[in-house]
């Protein structure tokens, strides 16, 4: 009968072997699935993960991968805080799609005038949104006790409509003869968020790699990484090393919103360009896989971000040449989740095999 | 030009009680969940599931009945992948059940993928004989199609087994107390087990019942939410069956008069008024004092300890 033993400290084997494992079960059950879908595993398989990298194209498809990783970046590092201390804030696409609006509506607000001060200030305006909206699930947690995740996750659906009517309404483009849709940012010199658009190069990328270092530094080094670390794993604990519970939930959830927001604004100037209907295209939940793929550790996330990002992009290429469906990209992102998940349990536990009856 | 004169009084009540029965259904299917002590984060997943597996089946057996089974399995066959990781791999239950509703909106929508624009057969209705007759009550209460009456069947069915039977006994105990219920003999994890996938089967046909008769066909991303509200409305109800339904038809009722202020032309756009029954769910969540929950919640449960 297999049994199992909880470790005294977690494997450190198999906090670093766990996360590749879970990948390479990964693209075992992918492979069988697309099988099933009637293509050729093996070519799925190098679509996907290869071909991006080191394919003939690669030179056009290694820029996308930046732009795709970017926000799954700022998100998850984002996220990252708060899962640790166990808030859960489940809506950061929420909180990406208000950081967009206020941003947008801030650049496109001085169009056409051109001024060096326009970008840094939808900058704000990004972080001030996501940073607002990912404050009203904290405050009423610490406030009334209500569950984050619910009125996180409920604040995504109010930010759909919300910018479904900016689309509509008020942030469309006068010119555009009553198509939804605003302006486009990225033909705005003062308000685009490029830096090189052909390297996919924006501030995005900068700003996500300035977020992974100081995440680093904040969780390694500083006390409030250290409250953070306590409170998840012992909220006794974190009480009597002086932890304010409440402040601790609104800053995870500010820094969480922060940096959604950030990356909502940088997406909406740079590689989106402008504010449509369906302007959010759900990194907001794939942050989530990212952030536990990396182990919640900040160098994790950015290779997790890596990955993830490569299975976009490599998606696009099989469903443009090998007709495979979106959505098995889909289920392919949430079986590396699912078996991530699974296989946690070799960290924590020891499998041993006794005879029956024994446990 | 707003003529709200065009909503009748009598239909909007009755058609709250359908707009209730999906929400209703997954809620119940959490319910016993939560109070077995697991938070099943996943209602989402496998309520579109369920509206996806209830859909083909349908179409392909030609049975709206077969199709509500069909649904139900597909729902309890998902849980039961939750069941697994969280009850025997002893994964993080906030997580898995995250990571339950991603998977389980891609694989619906890899499902549906040859279904999008059939339209599903309709469910005849079911007057109660008598009842249903009876002015105002009559076509508000009795005049439904047999899922309806199913929902409030489930309620009272739960209502019953968790007060009044050995085997609710045994589930609550297990939900307030892994630790002790283990002691006492009890098979925590085979508890957890079923209900997980008893959870799992209501939840597919709360789906089931938005693809096949609220909207009534197939497409991506159909239950917009409905899950998340699921789980709400069990936060609101405390745990208890029967303050399920009246929350349940609280935000029915938000619903269906949202929608037929939009018929009736109200000058709000039609995004704000979309946005009601979310933001209702937020104000409920904060104006009620949540009951007790279970004390076990969201805990994993391993012998050893």
């Amino acid at each position: 009968m297999i049994r199992l033993e909880k470790r005294t400290a977690p494997s450190r084997f198999w906090t670093y072997a766990a996360p590749l494992l879970a990948v390479v079960l990964t693209m075992v059950c992918g492979a069988l699935l697309f099988a099933a879908l009637g293509n050729d595993p093996f070519v799925t398989i190098r679509t996907i993960f290869w071909d991006p990298l080191f394919s003939e194209f690669s030179w056009y498809y290694r820029p996308q991968l930046l732009i795709k990783a970017a926000p799954l970046v700022l998100i998850a590092i984002g996220l990252s805080f708060g899962f640790r201390a166990g808030v859960w804030n489940i809506g950061a696409e929420g909180q990406y799609i208000l950081g967009a609006i206020c941003g947008a509506a801030v650049g496109l607000a001085f169009y056409p005038t051109e001024s060096p001060f326009i970008f840094p200030l939808m900058v704000m305006a990004g972080a001030l949104g996501g940073w607002a909206w990912a404050m009203i699930p904290g405050v009423l947690r610490v406030r009334f006790g209500t569950n984050e995740i619910l009125v996180s996750l409920m604040l995504v659906y109010v930010a759909q409509n919300l910018l479904a009517s900016m689309a509509l309404g008020a942030l469309r483009n006068p010119d555009a003869s009553g198509f939804p849709g605003s302006r486009n940012l990225a033909r705005y010199p003062s308000a685009t968020s490029w830096i090189n658009e052909g390297a996919g190069l924006h501030w995005g990328v900068v700003f996500a790699l300035i977020a992974v270092i100081f995440a680093y530094i904040t969780l390694s080094r500083h006390i409030f990484g250290f409250h953070v670390r306590l409170s998840g794993q012992s909220p006794r604990a974190a009480r009597f090393a002086g932890v304010n519970p409440g402040l601790l939930v609104l800053i995870c959830m500010g820094i969480s919103g922060t940096l959604a927001g950030l990356a909502g604004l940088f997406e909406v100037a740079g590689p989106s360009g402008l504010i449509s209907i369906d302007f959010n295209a759900g990194y907001g939940f794939t942050a989530i896989i990212v952030a536990f793929l990396g182990r919640l550790h900040p160098v994790g996330i950015l290779l997790a971000a890596g990955l993830m990002a490569l299975t976009y992009i490599g998606g696009e290429i099989a469903q443009s040449n090998l007709r495979l469906p979106a959505a098995a990209i889909q289920v392919l992102q949430g079986m590396l989740l699912f078996f991530l998940l699974a296989v946690d349990v070799l960290t924590h536990y020891r499998i041993r095999l006794t005879a029956r009856g024994v446990a | 030009m707003m003529d709200l004169s065009a909503i009748n009084p009598i239909l909007l009540l009755a058609s709250l009680m359908v707009a209730a029965t999906p929400i209703l259904l997954a809620a119940i299917g959490e319910l016993v969940v939560e109070r077995a002590g697991v938070l099943n984060l996943g209602v989402e997943g496998m309520m579109i599931t369920g509206a996806v597996c209830g859909f083909i089946v349908t179409i392909n057996a030609g049975s709206p009945l077969l199709g509500f089974a069909g649904a139900a399995l597909g729902g309890a066959l998902l849980a039961l992948v939750f069941g697994v990781l969280t009850q025997v791999l002893l994964s993080n239950q906030v997580a898995t059940g995250l990571a339950l509703t991603l998977f389980g909106l891609g694989f619906a929508a890899l499902l549906g993928q040859g279904y999008i624009g059939i339209k599903a057969p309709v469910i005849p209705k079911w007057p109660v004989p008598v009842l249903s007759d009876i002015p105002v009550i009559g076509p508000i209460l009795f005049n439904h199609d047999p899922v309806v009456y199913l929902g409030i069947a489930i309620i009272a069915s739960v209502w019953a087994f968790l007060g009044y039977s050995r085997a609710g006994l045994i589930l609550r105990a297990v939900g307030e107390n892994h630790d002790a219920a283990h002691a006492l003999g009890y098979h925590v994890i085979r508890v957890r087990l079923l209900a997980i996938m008893f959870g799992g089967a209501c939840a597919g046909l709360g789906g089931a019942y938005l693809s096949l008769v609220r909207v009534p066909q197939w497409t991506e991303g159909l239950t917009a939410g409905a899950g998340w509200i699921a789980l709400a409305i069990v936060v609101f109800a405390s745990w208890r069956p029967w303050r399920l339904l009246l929350g349940a038809y609280l935000f029915g009722g938000v619903t269906v008069l949202q929608l037929n202020l939009q018929a009736a032309g109200m000058a709000i756009p039609v995004a704000y008024l979309s946005m009601a029954p979310y933001l209702a769910t937020i104000l409920v969540l904060v104006m009620m004092r949540a009951g007790r929950a279970p004390g076990s919640l969201a805990q994993s449960f391993h012998a050893s300890r």
